[in-house]
């Protein structure tokens, strides 16, 4: 196979990759929040279920996850798996195990903020929700920037695991043209690509971080 | 009505009915009323039997020993905290009161009649809980703006004024990281007074600041009581609860102990009190 072929396949296959990224970062980041509502609930019982919910999302293998999403449905109501659910299970999968982890960074992010923010709005009048999304929600994002960057990340290289399940994102391609042509050199390419996207991924993340410097606190 | 209690006061016919019209007609001005107000949190009993009138324009101050319950009253007026008993209005409009008798176990008004209290009052902390991440001019117009409705220019206009008032009129862009402590502590007085409250309540707004930086904050109070906003200052500065207010409360145990002019206080009778005082007066 060309040098050029494989290349091009490769970039294909990127697509895919970065297609995962954005719809599991679209779908994970806010459900997240909801996950972490539901963990700091007065309701015991929706505490406990988004706990043990938390825990096994954090506590098993995401690869296991994407085959139980994947195969779940046919083992559970025999219904026939079609060639269009590979994507979505993927994405399930990756956007259910993300929102148990960015629930806890917004959890931690939440209760760290200090009593008095929330008293001063309350004194002023603020309703709940324009206390949350106005007052608390803008200076958690600050504060939990961080450990966001560090997760999305993770998420970049944890694409390459859409392979347990065939999806021809880069890295299952990087393995089909290194298997066929006994070389592991799309391996290495795929590596750089996954770089250069993790380069850039830094990049805006740190973008993003330096827009919330214009105050401290 | 007013005219006509006039005219009837005129022709001589002042009956006791009307009296006692003028009479009620007074006391609506009482601004805030507590009466019989409890307070514990679990075992502790921090508030015991507290009753507390003050009249629109009077300044007064509270004092105590720490512990004493200062907090929680300021707390339980701004409903941040929920009494256990007693009563509570604003305005002779019921925040909370007793089903029966004066001194029962207290019976709030519906979450949406309770939204309302917001506007009649102010409270400023003291850690001044500025909101970072707005400017100074955000933090005094946000309220306004997505609280009371009050249309943008004129919100902005209105913190302007208040900021050159008390000598921030340059920091309007500035971040509250910015400040000193008594600078963003005269903000959030600002901030406060954005929505033009009916009165407003201190909880030692100089105790987190260098000695240096009380007198600006205590400037500030000052043109407030001159201005007279009605206002309750809890406060270990004595000396200054003495020059501003027209009534000064001692609290100990829960308990209002003394209460009077600060003349009748520093002067009190009441070795407990001339201890406290005589104590926090030194330097
Ligand atoms: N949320 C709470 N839960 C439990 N105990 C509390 C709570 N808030 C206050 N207390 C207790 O109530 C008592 C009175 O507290 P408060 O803050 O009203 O005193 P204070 O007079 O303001 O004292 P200071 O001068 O130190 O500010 C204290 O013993 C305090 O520990
Ligand atoms: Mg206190």
């Amino acid at each position: 196979m060309q040098f050029g072929t494989v290349l091009l396949q490769l970039s294909k296959g990127l697509v895919v990759s970065v297609e995962i990224f954005f719809l599991t970062l679209l779908f994970s980041l806010p459900l997240g929040l909801v996950v972490a509502f539901g963990r700091m609930s007065k309701n015991a019982v929706v505490r406990t279920v988004t706990k043990v919910y938390i825990s096994i999302m954090r506590g098993t293998p995401l690869m296991l996850q994407l085959i139980v999403v994947y195969f779940g449905p046919y083992y559970l109501f025999h219904v026939r798996i079609s060639a269009a659910y590979r994507f979505i299970a993927v994405i399930i999968g990756f956007a259910v195990n993300y929102a148990a982890y960015f629930a806890e960074i917004y959890r931690g992010g939440i209760e760290s903020m200090p009593k008095g923010q929330y008293e001063a709005a309350q004194v002023l009048g603020y309703s709940k929700m324009q206390t949350f999304f106005r007052i608390i929600l803008p200076q958690v994002v600050k504060r939990i920037l961080p450990s966001v960057t560090n997760e999305i990340i993770t998420l970049v290289k944890d694409t390459s695991l859409a392979f347990v399940i065939a999806v021809a994102e880069m890295f299952t391609v990087a393995k089909q043209i290194a298997a066929a042509e006994t070389t592991v050199v799309p391996l290495m390419i795929a590596g750089v690509y996954y770089y250069v996207f993790n380069l850039a991924v830094a990049l805006a993340m740190e973008r993003i971080e330096k827009h919330y410097r214009y105050y401290e606190g | 009505m007013a005219a006509a209690w006039r005219a009837e006061i005129v022709s001589g016919a002042c009956s006791r009915g009307i009296r006692r019209k003028i009479r009620e007609k007074i006391s609506m001005e009482n601004l805030l009323e507590i009466k019989h107000m409890r307070k514990a949190f679990d075992e502790l009993e921090v508030l015991k039997d507290i009753s507390l009138t003050v009249k629109k324009g009077e300044v007064v101050s509270v004092i105590g020993p720490s512990g004493s319950g200062k907090s929680t009253l300021l707390r339980c007026a701004t409903l941040l905290e929920k009494m256990d008993g007693g009563s509570l209005s604003y305005l002779g409009e019921t925040v909370c009161k007793p089903q029966q008798g004066d001194a029962g176990d207290s019976v709030y008004v519906s979450k949406k009649e309770l939204k309302k209290f917001h506007r009649y009052f102010g409270l400023v902390f003291q850690n001044f809980n500025l909101f970072p991440h707005y400017s100074v001019l955000k933090n005094i117009t946000d309220a306004p703006l997505r609280v009371a409705g009050i249309p943008k220019q004129e919100a902005q206009e209105r913190a302007r004024e208040l900021l050159s008032q008390l000598g921030l009129e340059d920091k309007a862009d500035a971040y509250p990281c910015q400040l000193s402590g008594g600078q963003q502590q005269r903000v959030s007085i600002a901030r406060a007074l954005a929505l033009r409250p009916e009165i407003l309540f201190f909880d030692e707004p100089t105790s987190a600041l260098d000695p240096e930086l009380t007198g600006e904050v205590l400037k500030v109070i000052r043109q407030l009581a001159q201005e007279h906003m009605t206002m309750i200052i809890v406060t270990h500065e004595m000396n200054f609860a003495k020059e501003v207010s027209d009534r000064i409360i001692f609290m100990e145990n829960g308990l209002i102990q003394e209460e009077g002019t600060p003349e009748e206080l520093f002067h009190s009778s009441k070795e407990r009190v001339q201890e406290f005082i005589g104590k926090l007066s030194d330097g």
